[in-house]
């Protein structure tokens, strides 16, 4: 279901993190957006997302969606990054069953998905535990 | 505005109902609600239906059904909200009688559901959540409401246990609606040992894929001649939140289900304690314990209690879906909060039988899109 081109137009966020900082309050937002939601400033200027957050919520899915069939189970959480963006995103290179709430994760380029039997293949971030 | 009342009910038994077609469904609870508020025609007609296109290949459903009832040429008009379409279709029905626009008009809600596999449904289910920041890296609906289901239970010490007994209660109340698609009591043990979805959520949490339409008329008030009491509508009120869960302050707080409450009472006139009964949107168990903290019946935090306690079944202090809600009633996801609605006017006019709410004067409904991305509340009380 994702064509070439609307997977293109997501690059900039998927590959390199790209957020946007309102000018006006200084909320981060991830992707960027025209009107910020705490202020409705609208003047942005480009930054990078945090590298590193804490586990806020997750689930390991045991019944995927097409596409993912050959990763289940597999870990999804939504992490807080440590400039305030919460992104939804796997957690991987971990048992699922060890995750933890609060547990601090690091944002790493991977593969996500397959889209098609001769489809793209999708890339994009994932979340990988940080050694402590 | 003037004052608006339902004076007809319609819907036919839910299910996977592979011998009917969507026109045909659709009708059938069409044709009932209007038989049941004894009119002859309606000024115009709105439908809830989230994703004809997505789970049978066909838009357009304001004027097909326009059609199909043989009441062309009245303007037709499909709403969506997600799983919450059925409740806003109901409101666009109420403002276009409150406003004068319209005297009598038809509310309604369809999905059909099975004529796909269920990959295919998941995805249509799936298409209310955020498609490039959600399900792009494997999200579902139930590992949504999964991750809810887990900040509450963290935070606030809510167990396995409390939430499977929001399903025994459920199936338990759907035992006595003879529309439910399911007619069959679960146990808590089933529960905690159904199939894992996405933990700590377990197929037992989680509604079902479902075929349904239902309908209700509505008029302006004052109105005689209806063949049953007329059940004012006291209160409208709608509601949204972003669109990605992860993206709210709290995602264990359906901010969206509290505003349009807050509104409503406030129409209403009346407080939380009022309320007689209330149908909500239990789209999963977890789902039914956050809307009764939103819709302020519990405090914040002890919506886990209220089903293990017996405070939320037929005969507690606020039973919480006597229909059997979505988890027993089954999800036709576009006709639930229609199908809510329903529910509100039978108890209202003391209709509903073997699961009658005694003394039911004050009813709410809450119908909920994504994972509370919009919420519709209506309040319902004898005209």
């Amino acid at each position: 279901m994702i064509g070439s081109a609307r997977y293109w137009r997501e690059i900039p966020q998927r590959y390199r993190y790209e957020a946007a900082r309102c000018d006006a309050c200084g909320k981060v937002h991830f992707p960027p957006r025209l009107v910020c939601s705490v202020c409705r400033g609208t003047s942005f200027t480009k930054t990078t997302l945090s590298p590193e957050g804490t586990v806020e919520t997750f689930t390991i899915i045991r019944v995927p969606p097409t596409g993912f069939g050959a990763e289940a189970p597999y870990a999804v959480g939504i992490v807080k990054l440590d400039d305030g963006v919460k992104v939804t995103a796997q957690i991987v290179d971990t048992p699922p069953d060890d995750l933890r709430i609060g547990q601090r994760v690091r944002i790493q380029f991977r593969r996500v998905q397959k889209e098609g039997e001769a489809g793209i293949l999708c890339y994009g971030y994932k979340f990988v535990p940080v050694e402590q | 505005m003037r004052d608006v009342a339902v004076i007809g009910v319609g819907m036919n038994r839910w299910g996977e109902l592979w011998e009917k077609s969507h026109r045909q469904i659709w009708t059938e609870a069409a044709l009932e609600a209007i038989a049941d508020a004894g009119v002859d025609h309606v000024d115009a007609l709105y439908v809830g239906c989230m994703s004809g296109g997505l789970f049978m290949g066909q838009e357009h459903l304001g004027a097909l059904l326009a059609d199909q009832l043989g009441m062309g040429p009245i303007p037709g008009t499909r709403v969506e909200s997600a799983c919450a379409s059925g409740g806003l279709a109901f409101r666009q029905a109420y403002l276009a009688v409150a406003s004068g626009e319209h005297d009598i008009v038809l509310a309604s809600g369809i999905e059909k559901m099975t004529d796909v596999d269920g990959g295919a449904a998941t995805y249509a289910l799936s298409t209310a959540a955020d498609q490039e920041y959600e399900c792009y890296h494997g999200i579902t609906f139930p590992g949504l409401y999964a991750m809810m289901a887990r900040v509450h239970m963290h935070r606030y010490g809510t167990t396995r246990e409390q939430l499977a007994h929001v399903a025994v209660k459920n199936h338990q109340h759907g035992l006595l609606n003879p529309l439910a698609q399911y007619q069959s009591a679960v146990t808590v043990e089933q529960v905690l040992e159904s199939v894992m979805v996405a933990d700590p959520l377990r197929v037992l949490d989680c509604s079902p894929i479902t075929d349904g339409a239902a309908a209700v008329v509505l008029a302006a008030l004052p109105r005689t001649g209806t063949k049953r009491p007329a059940v004012r509508v006291a209160a409208s009120a709608a509601a949204t939140d972003t669109i990605g869960l992860h993206d709210r302050d709290d995602v264990a707080w359906l901010r969206s289900t509290e505003v349009a409450a807050s509104k409503a009472y406030a129409q209403a006139g009346i407080e939380p304690a009022a309320l007689s009964f209330c149908e909500v949107h239990d789209c999963f168990t977890i789902a039914e314990v956050m809307v009764i903290e939103a819709l302020g019946l519990v405090d914040c935090g002890k919506g886990g209690e209220a089903a293990a306690s017996g405070m939320t079944a037929l005969g507690g202090r606020v039973p919480v879906n006597p229909s059997g809600g979505l988890k027993s009633k089954g999800h036709p996801v576009g006709a639930t909060g229609i199908a809510q609605i329903r529910e509100a006017v039978l108890q209202l006019r003391g209709d509903s039988a073997g699961r009658q709410v005694r003394d039911a004067r004050w009813g709410l409904t809450q119908n909920m899109g994504g994972t509370g991305a919009s919420s519709v509340v209506h309040i319902f009380t004898r005209a």
